[in-house]
């Protein structure tokens, strides 16, 4: 239930684009000084929900409120605690870092004076000390994307959103903008984190939501939700990919858990009992004449948590994250592990 | 909201615009050149045909004068269209600013731009044998009148960018301005043309304006008490595009 306590409240947002719902009654609650993680694939509604927190986009229906205020009603309010980190730098190209910092301290009345040293702390903090008036379209990728980050700091916000905020950058910047949020949870900003990458969620956030088509499909830690597949699962990489469905049939668990990969000409299915799936996979194999090229038994990354919980959503509203998959559910796994 | 952060915002957008002419300054450079071009090529290559009374220059600047001012409606648009389409629009929208701060900004610049524009082709103008002679206070007038214009094309620009925001848009506009703008009297007079199509050209707001600065420079062409006209224009022009620009702003992201 909801407290005064949470940065971020969202119940029931819709937003909806012609025919389609890129929000579909999302629920969000996330606690002040927390790192919260939005994860799903592309198109999943992530960057709309980040928007409409942000005051940018406007949602239909449903509450939402962010430090404590209405983002519709009390959109300026809003806009005086919050940061926005999007996926592309909302920068002035043109102008240098400082001229930047400093009219964006302008816009946030820290006045002129104030604005100047602000942005001369921030340029320090994030290695930026040294640019000079070189106009931001030279910086390179990971310049850009910390100057991105300086800018969205300028009042030290409440809550911070950081819109798949290492996309595009290599792994040194990666780890330079993971550093960046890790400092700043030290300082008590609320950070609202996207991405698609399960690592990255796993690294910074204390509770992630997985969010697919427009809902959030599961909540919790990453134990928490690593916990909600089921422990371990048995993986068999056939060697004739024509048998793979045959093979599929005969494992020891129920077909519609056995996830299939094609490409990889890999079976994957939970299992509950470790080395009497193993034994019984080995055996029905081998009855069948079915070579195996590989069969291991794993614990679950997160990866496959995602896929399973995103996969679980696409059937007639199964969001509680039991597999009530069918044939066009293993489908649609395997079309979003293609996409991820 | 106060006051003084109404006041502060507008100033820090309008600096921001005029940070952006200091880092190009060959671009404003260009933008000024380009009128003085078409003002010498149809002042030496193309007029001398046409059939006014009195000197062509004379006819001529205060035509191309108000020209410059329709075709300021790219230059808005084309900037407003590229801000748009900058990630930079969505932290303008994300801060506590002033709503419309951006569009006061572009407009301050916009205008200070027309303003220099103006004095350089009058200085131009006057370099080849125009002279106004309707004393300095109808000057000061036609220039006042010239940039309620330009005032009212952009916001006509700001508007059309808001609801295109695509650059392609911007390319149509850019021709269809020229058929618009030759549609009038800038560079001859209506009486030269065929019945309705003077009369087209009459109803041209531009012409209104064209008309109401020859008079007060005293130049042929002009007719008296046609000021009115070129007030009631560009002003009828900003009570519809005005308040349709600024809700568009206000409605980005709904």
């Amino acid at each position: 239930m909801a407290t005064t306590g949470d940065a971020i409240l969202v119940e029931g947002a819709r937003k909806r684009y012609g025919e389609k719902d890129a929000l579909a009654g999302l629920d969000l609650t996330v606690r002040r000084g927390t790192v919260h993680g939005l994860l799903g694939p592309n198109g999943a509604g992530k960057t709309t929900t980040v928007r409409i927190l942000a005051t940018l986009l406007r949602h239909d229906e449903g509450l939402v409120r962010v430090a404590g205020h209405d983002v519709r009603t009390e959109a300026r309010e809003v806009r005086r605690r919050i940061g926005l980190l999007g996926q592309h730098a909302a920068l002035d190209e043109e102008l240098g870092g400082r001229q930047n910092l400093e009219m964006f301290g302008r816009l946030h009345h820290l006045g002129a004076r104030r604005a100047g040293t602000r942005a001369d702390e921030l340029l320090e903090r994030f290695g930026l000390a040294d640019t000079g008036r070189k106009p931001v379209k030279q910086y390179s990728g990971g310049m850009r994307r910390r100057l991105d980050l300086a800018a969205s700091l300028i009042t030290e916000p409440e809550v911070l959103f950081l819109d798949e905020p290492t996309t595009g950058l290599d792994p040194r910047g990666r780890g330079e903008v993971w550093e960046s949020v890790r400092s700043l949870v030290g300082g008590g900003t609320t950070v609202l984190l996207t991405t698609q990458y399960l690592e990255e969620a796993d690294q910074l956030a204390d509770r992630i939501s997985v969010v697919d088509q427009g809902r959030v499909v599961a909540d919790g830690t990453a134990d928490e939700l690593k916990a909600r597949v089921g422990v371990d699962r048995i993986h068999v990489v056939v060697r004739d990919g024509a048998r793979l469905d045959e093979a599929a049939g005969l494992l020891p668990v129920p077909r519609a858990e056995v996830s299939v990969d094609a490409d990889r000409r890999l079976l994957s299915a939970p299992v509950a009992d470790r080395m009497a799936s193993l034994t019984e996979t080995v055996r029905v194999l081998a009855a069948a004449g079915i070579d195996a090229e590989d069969i291991a038994l794993r614990r679950p990354t997160l990866d496959e948590v995602f896929l399973h919980l995103t996969a679980a959503s696409d059937g007639a509203g199964a969001s509680d994250g039991s597999d009530g998959s069918d044939g066009s559910d293993t489908d649609a796994r395997q079309e979003r592990e293609v996409a991820a | 909201m106060s006051a003084a952060y109404v006041v502060s915002d507008c100033w820090t957008m309008t600096r921001r615009e005029l940070a952006h002419w200091a880092r190009q300054p060959v671009q404003v450079l260009v933008g000024l050149v380009f009128p003085v071009m078409m003002l010498l090529m149809f002042g030496y290559l193309v007029g001398g045909g046409r059939s006014v009374d009195g000197d062509y220059v004379d006819f001529l600047v205060p035509g191309m004068l108000t020209l410059t001012m329709v075709f300021g409606l790219e230059g808005t648009m084309t900037a407003v269209t590229q801000d748009l389409n900058k990630g930079v629009i969505d932290r303008f929208r994300a801060m506590p600013m002033t709503d419309g701060a951006v569009l006061v900004g572009r407009a301050a610049a916009d205008m200070l731009q027309s303003a220099v524009g103006l004095l350089v082709m009058v200085g131009v103008g006057y370099a080849i044998g125009w002279r106004a002679d309707g004393g300095p206070g109808n000057a000061l007038g036609a220039l006042g009148l010239l940039l309620l214009l330009r005032f009212a094309m952009l916001w006509i620009g700001i508007f059309l960018a808001l609801v295109a925001g695509r650059a392609e848009l911007v390319q149509a506009v850019q021709i269809l301005v020229w058929p618009i703008g030759f549609l009038s009297n800038a560079f001859a007079s209506p009486d030269s043309m065929p019945g309705w199509l003077g009369t087209f050209v009459e109803w041209n707001p531009m012409s209104a304006t064209a008309t109401a600065v020859r008079d007060l420079f005293g130049n042929p062409g002009g007719e008296p008490g046609h000021v009115w006209a070129a007030v009631v224009w560009p002003l009828v022009l900003l009570a519809v595009f005005f308040p349709l620009a600024v809700r568009k702003f206000g409605r980005l992201g709904k």
